[in-house]
């Protein structure tokens, strides 16, 4: 496989950096990844990604869970063995219902939160032992890093990203 | 500036006035048609039946039929067909008041919490709260006025001889609340309540007019102390309302948790009025400063504030169907026998819709939505109040028919002709309002 370089560009401010890539986006150059320390709002409005679906995802695991409890207690309370238990009618899951709205409510909100958590994990592709890829550790102090694929432009991009102020700019060997 | 927001706001009322002002001559002719109706017709009909019936207290409650009060059941009857306009007023005024009584404690809030996000819509909120002074006092004059001019026809324990124990009408268990609840105590309590609610509206409109000629934020300053004072005192008040003027009908029946649940339908009646009036103005023009993320942001508490209602209501319900203690359960049995399809309805349009219209975010950007959902939403807690009055009061001879709407729509007409003038009185932007920049730049 061919060595691809890219530009690690360096800033300091979030607000250089937002201005940096809204120019870097409008001189139509691919930015592969920002690195930031904190959460810069707007970023991803600015980048151009596309919105998070983990919120539908979500509201599809809340009714899978609804569905488990009401089918769960629905074969436990009713149908296996409906025993009357202090005079609660067990005769239709619709006459015991009331009893029964607490679990479905929990187990709604246990699915939904736990299912969404690992599919953010799965879909971000963090667990335990995973090797960290930080290209420069000064990225989760102060400093934010700009990664962008060069195409035999290394003195156009460098120029560019001078001009945005960026601090330091590295031209890197990425061997795949 | 001013004179020019005060033009346009005037042009705008005018041609609301006529229209409102028409509504409320027919609609109050349509009212009298349907109290003479229920009257004439079906109530001397039975009064044939029965001699003298009408001055017997007779209550809708299954509970009172269970205890004994003796009485035929054509005297019941009749008395619950002459409860109905009466309880048709009662529930079509409190619901109005309520609504203004809502928005009041939603901006008190927004004060206390130095909201940055609302500053824009505080004159709209301070018009909706000029309801509440008038509202109250009908609500309050509809309650006195049914047991000294009516005969007892909302709160039966406002009947002498219910807590004379020589009367046949003797009732221990009213008698015992008898400390509590008696008309001069009811009418002092719901003057005091009245008063504090309308003192701390009165003085924060004026702290918001003054605010804006002023050169400094004392008045801001005000403004937030009181309204941090006013709702300590509404906590209490509005739970003490709610037994007074919404429990007492059930003499019998009492709930812990029926303020708070009274509450929540207030509070999210109010913010869908605010949201839709809102919106309404928008679109006539008149709130360039009012983008859609706080649309967005009164759409969020709308379906927030639902669910909590939805939660209340739940709780309120699960707990005494669960231990199903008999003095407690008639409440709940007579709404489930005779008042099915309202009682649970009310669930459905109070819960279930507002969850799945307005649990997406950019559904809640989209005006139309909004409305439908606050169309659906104002009609659930409409059937709320009516849940909560109606089965004490006329039992299983209810029908949402002209009393009801006439009532309605008379209150709504008064409604609107009390914002919309209220409207005019101020510019729509609160000026030098420390957070109104960062409010009209409300970005979510």
């Amino acid at each position: 496989m061919e060595a691809s370089k890219v530009i690690h560009a360096i800033y300091t401010d979030d607000d250089v950096l937002m201005a940096a890539v809204k120019k870097v986006k409008s001189a139509h150059h691919h930015i592969e990844e920002i690195y930031t320390p904190f959460p810069v709002h707007g970023l991803d409005k600015a980048m151009g990604l596309a919105p998070t679906r983990i919120a539908i995802t979500s509201f599809m695991y809340g009714c899978v869970g609804l569905a488990v409890a009401i089918v769960m207690m629905n074969f436990i309370m009713i149908q296996d063995w409906p025993q009357d238990i202090g005079g609660k009618p067990s005769f239709s899951y619709i006459e015991n219902m009331p009893a029964f709205v607490p679990i479905m409510f929990e187990l709604t909100v246990f699915f939904a939160a736990h299912l969404m958590v690992i599919t953010f994990y799965l879909r971000s592709r963090m667990w335990p032992f995973k090797k960290a890829e930080n290209p420069d550790p000064r990225t989760t102090d102060d400093h934010f890093l700009m990664e962008i694929s060069v195409h035999n432009n290394e003195k156009e991009l460098s120029d560019l990203l001078k001009e945005t102020g960026a601090v330091e700019i590295n031209l890197i060997d990425k061997a795949h | 500036m001013i004179l020019g927001a005060l033009g346009v706001s005037y042009g705008f009322w005018d041609s609301h006035q006529y229209k409102t002002e028409e509504d409320v001559k027919v609609l109050l002719a349509a009212e009298h048609d349907g109290h003479g109706e229920a009257h004439s017709s079906e109530g001397h009909a039975e009064e044939s039946h029965v001699e003298e019936a009408s001055h017997v207290d007779a209550h809708g409650d299954e509970a009172h039929a269970e205890e004994g009060h003796k009485m035929s059941h054509e005297e019941h009857v009749l008395h619950q067909i002459h409860n109905r306009p009466w309880s048709a007023l009662y529930v079509a005024a409190f619901f109005f008041f309520m609504i203004a009584l809502g928005v009041l404690a939603f901006y008190a809030i927004q004060f206390a919490a130095q909201a940055g996000w609302s500053p824009v819509l505080f004159r709209v909120m301070e018009a909706i709260t000029a309801y509440v002074l008038p509202g109250a006092l009908i609500v309050l004059g509809i309650a006195v006025a049914s047991g000294t001019i009516g005969h007892y026809n909302i709160f039966i324990w406002m009947d002498p001889d219910m807590v004379d124990p020589t009367s046949d009408k003797y009732d221990a268990l009213v008698a015992g609340k008898s400390g509590f609840l008696n008309l001069k105590g009811f009418i002092i309590r719901g003057l005091i309540f009245i008063a504090g609610w309308s003192l701390y509206r009165h003085f924060a409109r004026k702290f918001s007019i003054a605010q804006d000629n002023a050169d400094d934020n004392k008045n801001f300053k005000k403004s937030f102390r009181i309204a941090a004072g006013f709702l300590v005192f509404y906590i209490y008040t509005e739970s003490m309302m709610s037994w007074d003027w919404i429990m007492s009908v059930d003499p019998h029946w009492f709930s812990t948790l029926f303020g708070w649940y009274v509450f929540a339908s207030m509070f999210v009646s109010g913010i869908t009025v605010i949201a839709m009036l809102t919106m309404y103005l928008k679109s006539r023009g008149h709130l360039p400063f009012v983008n859609d993320s706080h649309l967005h942001d009164l759409a969020k508490f709308m379906f927030g504030i639902s669910i909590f209602w939805t939660y209340l209501w739940f709780s309120q319900f699960m707990l005494i169907w669960y231990s199903n203690i008999p003095e407690e359960v008639t409440y709940f049995v007579t709404r489930f026998q005779d008042y099915q399809l309202p009682f649970l309805g009310m669930v459905v349009m109070n819960f279930v819709f507002p969850l799945l219209i307005l649990m997406n975010s950019d559904y809640k950007r989209i005006p139309w939505f909004v409305v439908m959902a606050g169309i659906v939403i104002l009609c659930g807690h409409y059937i709320d109040v009516f849940n909560m009055i109606m089965p004490a009061t006329v039992g299983d001879r209810w029908f949402i028919g002209i009393p009801e709407i006439g009532s309605i729509l008379l209150f709504a007409g008064l409604f609107i002709f009390i914002v919309f003038t209220a409207l005019t009185k101020a510019p729509l932007l609160a000026k030098r309002n420390p957070f109104i920049k960062e409010s009209e730049h409300f970005h979510y």
